[in-house]
């Protein structure tokens, strides 16, 4: 089952506020994303703590309903 | 098996391995792009690994999840530590910071890197 872009973004924004998310779907199938976060919410985190903050957003659609979230993270 | 014994058994392999990798499928035969473009770093970089195939132990599949508190396949280990999954072994590599954790591990490395 996919995900539509919309509700992965409206997850990720309702679990970190400030974050800024652009998501592109890789390959036109609802299945594939990439999404890159910006927050400052990330500052002294490292990169495995601030993927496991956006997979917290996604309350274990990842691996689950969304097959491929291709992620990167950055602070502002 | 038990979640205590999933978890125990995960936790020997990754303290027993020291560049440790759960995969889909094996290195010669990947069973996901994703595992398959970790493979191919860690080759480039010319790491020895030792893989797990997760594919072949639904318990481990399911285990390691947990473990590492990370809900997807590819995952990779240096010297007990989780690393990341393909997005953040990919984008360690391109700007050499898996280079220096190898070298900060004393791991081994070919040439070309």
């Amino acid at each position: 089952m996919a995900m539509d872009m919309g509700e992965i973004e409206a997850m990720i924004r309702e679990a970190i506020p400030d974050a800024e998310v652009s998501i592109t779907d890789l390959r036109g199938d609802g299945d594939h994303y990439a999404a890159h976060v910006v927050s400052a919410a990330f500052e002294g985190k490292s990169r495995v703590q601030q993927h496991q903050m956006v997979y917290k957003a996604l309350r274990g659609r990842m691996g689950d309903q969304l097959h491929a979230l291709a992620l990167q993270t950055n602070t502002p | 098996m038990t979640d205590t014994a999933v978890h125990a058994e995960i936790d020997k392999e990754v303290k027993d391995n020291e560049v440790l990798l759960f995969m889909k499928g094996t290195p010669v035969f990947p069973q996901c792009g994703f595992s398959a473009a970790t493979v191919q770093i860690l080759s480039y970089l010319g790491v020895k690994f030792k893989s797990v195939n997760v594919l072949e132990n639904m318990d481990i599949r399911q285990g390691i999840k947990e473990y590492s508190d990370w809900p997807t396949i590819p995952q990779l280990y240096v010297k007990g530590e989780f690393v990341g999954g393909c997005d953040i072994i990919r984008e360690m590599a391109e700007n050499g910071e898996l280079q220096q954790l190898m070298r900060d591990n004393e791991i081994a490395m070919g040439e070309q890197a």
